[in-house]
């Protein structure tokens, strides 16, 4: 087992190779100065400054922030609840039911989810007369809906793999169920939660179909206006704006990956110095 | 503790079990809400009438709720039964193409040292974080006719073949090969990360004890890490060629009108045509279609998670 | 290197008359079967194996016995070829092992998890290693049936292995690897995950099957007394280094280094100097035993060198009255434990020392008529023969 797996790590090249090729391209045509956005023209930032002076992207950028802040904590409650209700309440009345509910959002074809949302509103609004127009509300419940389901997988499979015994000792130790869950159970689940919440964040970021459908006049997220745009055709202005993009979460996720790396080295060597002194 | 003998009726009544039922009861209420009834009413409109009203359509007429009619266009105008094989036809060779990308990706993975695997992991999850319209944008900019990409591959084509076969670029754009090099692109993550996940797991002493029974290194790939790699392989193609056969984006930004796909069919019916029974018809068609896969995925997931509840226990 | 081949020059009839019958003894004329010549392993800056040497006969069952983190399962690795020496070469039968695959090598292992495949029954485990050999399908099919008597696990041929118990899935791992006719077997902890009852059953049924098909095994083991019940001879290690090579007796009895002494059984361990030396005598200065103690001597002693000495626990008689004789101490009763079949005795000396006493329990007495109690004055004494002088 010693000999390289030369044939893999090739794979890997060229998969990763695959994967940032595109994303490189666009990111230098970013900087191109021909309207051409294929043709390189030479160097310049204009796009960016064209960019950052529109209105429009400003707005529609802003909005969607608050869209995803908003959905993304809602989901993130009603995400944990779920998950928890799954691993801890061994039995209770439509309980298969309810975990089919949960499964069936994360593989729904995005375009079905869509339309049946719409036409959900569209009828509330005849019979109770609610919601009266699309927009900001009608986005959010939807983006709540379909990023719950994340938060659930997420929250589910740390319960599971977290250890029962703990809330059990704290129960053996006095606490009654609530406070098990309160003292032990969500601070143990916390991790998750973070990581189920920046999901449903950058899904509720990043929505086209679900939003397209359940929007309506005046209510235009980053998304739905960059749909618009490059329906047209490749233009220099969202090059420059996916830029800065895949550099925002770039610059998160090396962040992120950083302060986990660090974290596990030093488990590890706590691990290491705890072994040491106990021999 | 104490506090509870002070608090009111809604505190006691909270700690003792009104947390177990609103933990349960919140999440399922609005999930029957927001995603239950809406398909409960898709179902619906797909046996309605339109009508030139707005909303377009009428759950009476001359046959209430019962009106097949939609269904009957369904399987006499071949558009949608060419926009279903088109769907299933890309989903399926995406499906497979990124299982033969993914799977050696995701085994590389698990041979390489621990600080370099974290970082080659953050690269894989790193595009699934950036935006999926961008990612497709990004080969709109390198398929065109005119970019560096297509020109590379024109030299080479040019190189290749004979003088009368000569192009001045690859025409790759709005074609069925630009919808499945996108989806592949797109939906790669979603192979490798579960493939991943379950090649993680398998001990690898199974392997030194496959070659030491004499196995060579392909033979022992076969025997061994492949049957024991299956749950991966099938999670991985079901989180592609579910997601891809209803696929919206793709077809509508690098695909051809010539080839309707399904997910611009339901969009361009529900949208343009306003015909909303119809969009509900070729939607719950769709699903049927699905049904069997995705319920072959839940039943995956769920006996995982059976296992991991299990041996948590 | 320490005491590789020889160890300490024991007196051999007293050996021999222990030793479990076992192939020609090392120093007879027969060309060694396997041969490590050596060999060192690194993995980065850290010495796994450090130039270990050994020869092993055919149809010995050898341990390496040592600690987590000695080398022995590298050792065993690289004997199986999973890893390469970073020196030294590896023999088997004449032939020069040390760059051949594992899947080229006469060689099979029974891994500590067993390494069954989960996703193939019994049968198709066992029957795992024959497809690469050059025998026909009813060939293969007899052979199956064979190992499967031989472990006795026919019934159980169509079951997956997590429908097996633990001990079963043992006999499946061993009857898979010998399926193939090894030259060599080797054993990693074979038997670390049965319970105590079913090892010391399953202890015999492996020298019985060893017996039976005559193959060659090298078990690696950190259980002592698994590898002295088991192996013809067996080979201490510690930090990648052999500390000591020879039969269960000799290393038990003779050990050659202060390490030995205590990884093999439990020893009561002193300083001394070496006050004189007459004949196969010696005086040795204990302070600790508050004088001298007489002990058989070991060649090259001088007065006034430092020396260890050790005394095993089940060597040190017990008694209430003063007895005759050499090496008679005087301690008080700290603690006692009772075992059943013997007891075992903290006995604190005038110097503070705090020694242990195995005492046999041959008559059946009620819980007051005991050899000593709590807080009991008492004599020990022990025979000069019994005194183990170390050097390292």
């Amino acid at each position: 087992m010693n000999r390289r797996p030369v044939f893999l790590i090739t794979m890997l090249a060229f998969g990763f190779a695959f994967f940032y090729i595109p994303i490189l391209s666009m990111m230098v045509y970013s900087f191109n100065a021909s309207r051409l956005a294929t043709v390189w023209g030479g160097f310049s930032t204009k796009w960016y400054v064209s960019l950052l002076s529109n209105r429009q992207v400003l707005t529609a950028a802003v909005l969607s922030i608050k869209i995803a802040l908003l959905s993304a904590t809602f989901a993130t409650i009603l995400g944990t609840m779920a998950g928890i209700a799954l691993a801890r309440f061994r039995r209770f009345r439509g309980r298969t039911v309810f975990s089919g509910l949960v499964t069936a959002p994360l593989v729904m074809p995005e375009v079905i989810t869509g339309i049946a949302s719409l036409m959900l509103f569209i009828l509330m609004a005849e019979w109770i007369g609610w919601p009266a127009q699309r927009g900001f509300t009608t986005v959010t419940l939807a983006h709540i809906t379909f990023s719950m389901v994340f938060v659930t997988t997420i929250v589910h499979s740390r319960l599971v793999q977290a250890d029962a015994a703990i809330e059990e000792a704290a129960m053996d130790l006095g606490s009654r169920p609530w406070q098990v869950m309160r003292d032990i159970t969500l601070p143990v689940i916390a991790p998750a939660i973070l990581s189920g919440w920046l999901l449903a964040f950058t899904i509720s970021l990043d929505d086209v179909v679900i939003t397209n459908f359940t929007t309506g006049p005046g209510t235009t997220t980053l998304p739905i206006l960059i749909w618009s745009k490059v329906k047209l055709g490749v233009t220099p202005d969202i090059n420059a704006l996916a830029t800065i993009t895949v550099l925002i979460v770039g610059f998160g996720v090396a962040i992120a990956g950083w302060l986990l790396n660090r974290a596990e080295k030093r488990r590890e060597a706590d691990a290491h110095l705890a072994y040491q002194e106990n021999r | 503790m104490a506090a509870a003998h002070h608090d009111g009726r809604w505190a006691r009544w909270f700690n003792r079990s009104g947390w177990i039922r609103i933990t349960i009861g919140a999440p399922y209420l609005w999930l029957i809400l927001f995603f239950l009834l809406p398909f409960v009413i898709v179902m619906a409109m797909s046996f309605a009438t339109r009508t030139p009203t707005a909303p377009p359509f009428s759950f009476g007429g001359e046959h209430p709720l019962l009106n097949t009619e939609h269904y009957a266009r369904l399987v006499q105008d071949d558009l949608y039964i060419r926009a279903y094989l088109n769907s299933i036809l890309n989903a399926a060779a995406a499906t497979v193409l990124c299982l033969l990308i993914g799977y050696p990706m995701a085994l590389g993975l698990t041979r390489v040292g621990r600080a370099w695997r974290n970082v080659l992991l953050m690269l894989v999850i790193l595009p699934f974080w950036t935006s999926f319209l961008l990612r497709v944008y990004a080969w709109m900019g390198l398929m065109g006719s005119n970019s560096w990409f297509n020109k590379l591959l024109t030299a080479g084509w040019n190189l290749v073949v004979p003088a009368d076969w000569a192009l001045r670029s690859i025409p790759m754009m709005n074609s069925g090969f630009a919808v499945a090099l996108v989806t592949v692109y797109s939906y790669l993550p979603f192979m490798i990360l579960p493939l991943y996940a379950t090649l993680e797991k398998l001990d690898l002493t199974l392997n030194e004890a496959a070659m030491d029974l004499g196995s060579k290194p392909f033979a022992v790939f076969r025997d061994v890490t492949l049957p024991l790699s299956v749950p991966g392989i099938i999670a991985g193609s079901l989180l592609v060629f579910i997601p891809a056969s209803g696929e919206l984006i793709i077809p509508s930004l690098v695909g051809s009108s010539a080839r309707p796909m399904i997910g611009r069919v339901i969009s361009d019916e529900f949208a343009s045509a306003r015909d909303w029974p119809m969009a509900s018809a070729v939607a719950v068609a769709l699903l049927l279609l699905l049904v069997v896969p995705m319920m072959v995925y839940t039943h995956f997931e769920g006996k995982s998670h059976a296992r991991a509840e299990g041996g948590g226990r | 290197m320490t005491g590789t081949e020889a160890g300490i020059p024991a007196p051999a009839a007293s050996v021999a008359a222990f030793a479990r019958p076992a192939p020609p003894l090392p120093g007879a004329k027969v060309p060694p079967f396997i041969r490590i010549k050596g060999v060192t392993k690194r993995f980065g800056t850290f010495t796994a194996v450090d130039g270990v040497s050994l020869d092993i006969l055919k149809g010995e069952i050898f341990s390496l016995l040592g600690g987590s983190g000695c080398g022995k399962t590298t050792l065993l690795r690289m004997l199986a070829g999973f890893e390469a020496p970073s020196e030294g070469r590896i023999f088997i039968d004449g032939q020069d092992m040390t760059d051949l695959p594992p899947y080229e090598r006469p060689v099979n292992m029974m891994f500590q998890s067993y390494a069954l495949f989960p996703h193939m029954s019994v049968e198709r485990n066992i029957g795992y290693g024959l497809k690469h050999e050059d025998m026909t399908a009813s060939q293969r099919r007899d052979r199956v049936r064979e190992m499967l008597d031989l472990v006795q696990l026919t019934e159980f041929s169509h079951r997956k292995p997590h429908q097996i118990s633990g001990g079963q899935r043992q006999r499946v791992a061993l009857a898979r690897s010998l399926a193939k006719q090894p030259k060599l077997l080797l054993l990693d902890e074979p038997l670390a995950a049965l319970d105590k009852k079913l090892r010391e059953h399953t202890q015999f049924e492996l020298m019985d099957i060893q017996d039976k098909t005559g193959t060659t095994f090298i078990v690696v083991t950190h259980d002592q007394e698994e590898a002295m019940t088991l192996s013809s001879r067996l080979a201490v290690m510690d930090k990648g280094r052999i500390m000591q090579i020879g039969t269960a007796t000799e290393v038990y009895e003779y050990p050659a280094s202060r390490f030995v002494a205590g990884f093999i059984g439990s020893v009561n361990a002193f300083e001394g100097t070496v006050r004189g030396v007459s004949g196969d005598l010696a005086e040795i200065a204990v302070p600790e035993l508050g004088g001298a103690v007489t002990a058989r001597a070991v060649p090259g002693l001088g007065p006034g060198q430092p020396i260890a000495l050790a005394v095993r626990p089940e060597k040190i008689a017990l008694s209430r009255s003063r007895p005759e004789g050499v090496n008679v101490i005087a301690g008080t009763v700290r603690d006692l434990a009772y075992f059943g079949k013997d007891s075992l005795y903290r006995i604190a000396l005038p110097s503070g020392r705090v020694l242990s006493v195995n005492s046999v329990n041959a008559r059946r007495h009620g819980e007051h008529e005991r050899v000593a109690d709590w807080e009991d004055a008492v004599w020990l004494s022990f025979d000069p023969a019994a005194a183990i002088l170390l050097k390292d």
